[in-house]
């Protein structure tokens, strides 16, 4: 058995965010039509929080508004939880290096700078959360970190507890096939050498999780632990994969390892998505607004969502930000229902789909009464390109308004919202 | 039954014909609102198109659909759509070597290679476009040489580069900025030098013009041709002061500029009203990163209040998606802040007067080409599909994407 889980940090931060980001007060946002996506539509609705939870949801008349809340009028507009994306790259880190094509042992969440600009941008999308993911362009790049887009000073206010993990926090592993990492030694050269140094390590950690249970003295491995982690189905995978071959051969992985898989991008999913849905495994889609740009990428049409819907198969969407940018979240699923998707399950891919893809469907993604107040406010019809997420909250904080000038920027952009990158001539190779 | 035989085969005649030419095929449009672009829209709006062109416009009330006419029905029609900067064609969907022709790296400055000997009228994302309604589109060399080749306007329908070609030679592509300088081994290497370059070169093609004899130069001839204004000039330029090294190269050259790009556009806003500058803007969701971090949805909103003329692009991508689709982009500009009607016009009148082609399309006129978008609502919006697509009076695209 792998030891007890080391929460020190956890065990000391957990209880102080409950009251940092607590309201003092109830809060009652009434007259608005609430999408809670576990349920129907609430027309007149009402959505009460407290204390960074979400204390009731219904209809105007069945819910109790505590005496001392403050009631805020939100008629006219759409309240629904606020997005889970479920494969970014925002927040500045980085994965794995060129020295390996498997890097299970590197985690992404000592690189994240809490401080970039992209969260303050990701958040006028309505995103509330995101798998921040490492790589790519290896077999497997790293550890991913599942981050609440909360204020924070350092990377611990963001981090999700996750008792099940060693670190504590959550997060999943990710990997990829296909030609993201067909390159010169160390790195294969084909897919079925991804396939085999893959399953090796695979085999090497099932390995390992016997000499854990044999013997508990059995000297560390960073490189396995998370690995048996996966093994033991409390660590997820996330799958870059793209062609119908390619999205097949993780699925007989999966099949011999008995690992938990998410599927992303799955660029193929409308070939294979009867072998999708009888395998059980969700899958993360990105849509595009033309195919192409790759080999692996010329059959990425809008149609995607629907053949998975169609074949009841789970499915969620995530922007690989900066592939798409997460001010624009909604415009995906937007392109998803244009070619047949229903809008009931494009809503559920951008929030509780997406939850249950990161293990967090008991906290997030749905507006019912315990989870986190982590909600959004629009103006009009999710699915409408003149429609604008007006507020983002986070466990009853808000972390985004736009009527507030000095936040508009982030969604709009201009002079120096937005730091980027360095970029000049001399990283271009010129000025040697 | 003879007759019928001849019909076919006259019909099979005729469609191998390139698209540019007459064919005898006889369509009426109706649509609830026909954005005709001259003038206010029509309700209730019929279009006739006879041999390649549009014969009449106007309100059902007026316009008799004659019975042989094949009819197509839409809530909504507009005019082709047109993007005024693309590299389709010479890029292709697979982005792999061979299907990438668009930036050629043996030298920096290559205003000689023509467009029309690089265009796969056949590529992908050509038909992708067409597909989505977008008729004409400005394309050629890409960005990221001090002059990377010329550009061309093309129609989106045809197999051959002949059948497809509008204009031949319509602009040299040319950059400033640092990403030329991974291109060419660090050459140029600073703006500086960059614009010393160019101002090098533009003082030899003076000379190349005022000189008696001499052997030809494919690459001066070029640059003669922009520098009698023949060819305008067109310049990649971000950054505030890239674009101002464009203004003050056309101040001391006096060549026909459009500045293409122009993520810091609103910063110089003045200067470029005052320079009479027609601005190609950057796709509006163009990643902001290097060049374009400070861009902003907001641009467009910007140049049209200020009186600026501007249309959009659908530009260049070196990854997914290999191309954008131009009046996505410009929804994007009507979200924050643009009008729709002026969106409208900069995707098509505006467009076809930019670049000169505004006798052939651009708006629905009688006598123009017949390049016509069925939507199923407003164009804009993310939900509605474009259902037909008629190019040169032919229809070119008969299912909805």
């Amino acid at each position: 058995m792998i030891k007890p889980v080391i929460l020190s940090v956890f065990l000391f931060l957990a209880p102080a965010l409950s009251t940092a980001f607590a309201q003092d007060r109830p809060m009652a946002f009434e007259g608005a039509t609430i999408y809670p996506i576990a349920s129907e539509p609430i027309e007149n609705g009402v959505l009460v929080i407290h204390e960074g939870r979400i204390l009731a949801v219904g209809a105007s008349g069945d819910v109790r508004i505590p005496s001392d809340a403050e009631r805020v009028d939100a008629e006219g507009r759409i309240i629904m939880p606020g997005l889970v994306d479920t494969h970014s790259h925002i927040g500045g880190g980085d994965g794995g290096d060129r020295s390996s094509p498997l890097h299970p042992d590197v985690r992404i969440m000592d690189t994240i700078d809490v401080r970039s600009d992209t969260f303050k941008k990701a958040r006028t999308g309505g995103v509330t959360t995101a798998n921040v993911m490492p790589g790519s362009g290896h077999l497997l790049s790293g550890q991913t970190i599942y981050l609440k887009l909360r204020d924070a000073n350092t990377v611990y206010e963001m981090l999700i507890p996750d008792e099940n993990l060693r670190d504590g926090f959550a997060g999943g592993i990710k990997m990829a096939n296909g030609t993201n990492s067909l390159r010169q030694p160390p790195f294969p050269g084909t897919r079925a050498k991804s396939a085999s140094m893959q399953r090796e390590l695979f085999i090497q950690a099932q390995e390992y999780r016997q000499k854990l249970q044999d013997d508990d003295d059995t000297t560390r491995n960073l490189r396995l632990e998370p690995m048996v982690e996966a093994l033991e189905g409390k660590r997820l995978i996330h799958f870059h994969t793209h062609r119908h071959d390619d999205i097949l051969t993780v699925l007989r992985m999966q099949r011999e390892f008995g690992f938990r898989v998410v599927l992303h991008h799955v660029t193929d999913a409308w070939l294979v998505a009867d072998e999708i849905a009888e395998a059980g495994v969700p899958s993360s889609i990105i849509v595009l607004d033309t195919p192409g740009g790759k080999l692996e990428a010329v059959n990425l049409l809008y149609k995607a969502g629907r053949y998975l819907e169609e074949a009841g198969a789970d499915v969620a969407f995530h922007t690989d930000d900066s592939v798409t940018d997460s001010r624009l979240f909604f415009r995906m699923a937007a392109f998803a229902v244009r070619d047949g998707m229903s809008r009931e399950k494009a809503l559920e891919a951008l929030t509780l789909a997406g939850a249950r893809m990161l293990d967090l469907e008991d906290q997030i993604g749905s507006l019912e009464s315990g989870k986190h107040a982590d909600f959004i406010l629009l103006n009009g019809d999710p699915f409408s390109v003149y429609t604008h997420v007006e507020q983002t909250w986070i466990e009853g904080k808000k972390v985004f308004d736009r009527s507030d000038p000095d936040q508009l920027p982030y969604a709009t952009g201009g002079h120096e919202v937005y730091r980027g990158d360095f970029f000049d001539h001399y990283q271009t190779g010129g000025a040697q | 039954m003879r007759y019928s035989i001849l019909f076919f085969v006259m019909t099979a005649f005729f469609s191998a014909l390139p698209s540019g030419q007459a064919d005898a095929q006889l369509i009426a449009v109706k649509a609830d609102t026909v954005y005709t672009m001259a003038g206010d829209p029509l309700i209730n709006g019929v279009i006739l198109i006879r041999d390649g062109k549009i014969r009449e416009v106007g309100s059902a009330a007026t316009v008799q659909i004659p019975e042989n006419y094949q009819v197509f029905e839409a809530p909504v029609v507009t005019p082709g759509i047109i993007d005024t900067r693309s590299v389709v064609g010479l890029a292709g969907i697979y982005n792999v070597p061979h299907d990438q022709d668009q930036l050629e790296t043996s030298n920096p400055f290559q205003p000689d290679l023509r467009a029309i000997d690089a265009y796969n009228a056949r590529e992908d994302l050509v038909v992708w476009l067409r597909n989505l309604g977008v008729t004409t589109v400005h394309t050629g060399h890409a960005p990221g040489a001090l002059a990377s080749g010329q550009t061309m306007i093309v129609k989106t329908l045809g197999n051959t580069i002949d059948e497809a070609l509008v204009d031949s030679v319509t602009m040299v592509a040319m950059t400033l900025g640092p990403g030329i300088s991974g291109n060419f081994g660090g050459n140029p290497g600073t703006r500086s030098r960059a614009v010393a370059m160019i101002r090098a070169e533009l003082i030899k093609a003076q000379e190349y013009m005022n000189r008696e004899g001499g052997s030809r130069d494919l690459k001066m001839e070029t640059m003669a041709a922009v520098l009698r204004g023949e060819i305008k000039a067109m310049i990649h330029a971000h950054k505030v002061s890239e674009i101002l090294a464009a203004l003050r190269l056309q101040r001391e050259f006096r060549f026909e500029l459009v500045l293409e790009g122009g993520a810091e556009a609103y910063l110089v806003l003045d200067e470029l009203k005052e320079a009479g500058v027609h601005v190609i803007l950057h796709p509006t969701m163009t990643r902001t990163r290097g060049e374009t971090t400070n861009a902003a949805f907001t641009t467009a909103h910007k140049l049209a209040e200020a009186g600026i003329p501007f249309t959009f692009q659908s530009g260049f991508e070196s990854y997914v998606p290999k191309t954008r689709v131009v009046h996505y982009e410009a929804a994007i500009a009507v979200a924050n802040g643009l009008s729709f009607d002026h969106a409208l016009r900069a995707l098509t009148i505006d467009a076809a007067r930019f670049l000169g082609i505004d006798d052939r399309t651009g708006s629905l006129e009688i006598d123009k080409d017949a390049d016509i978008v069925l939507w199923e609502g407003d164009p804009f919006e993310y939900l509605n599909r474009v259902c037909t697509v008629i190019i040169n009076g032919q229809v070119a695209s008969d299912s909805c994407l």
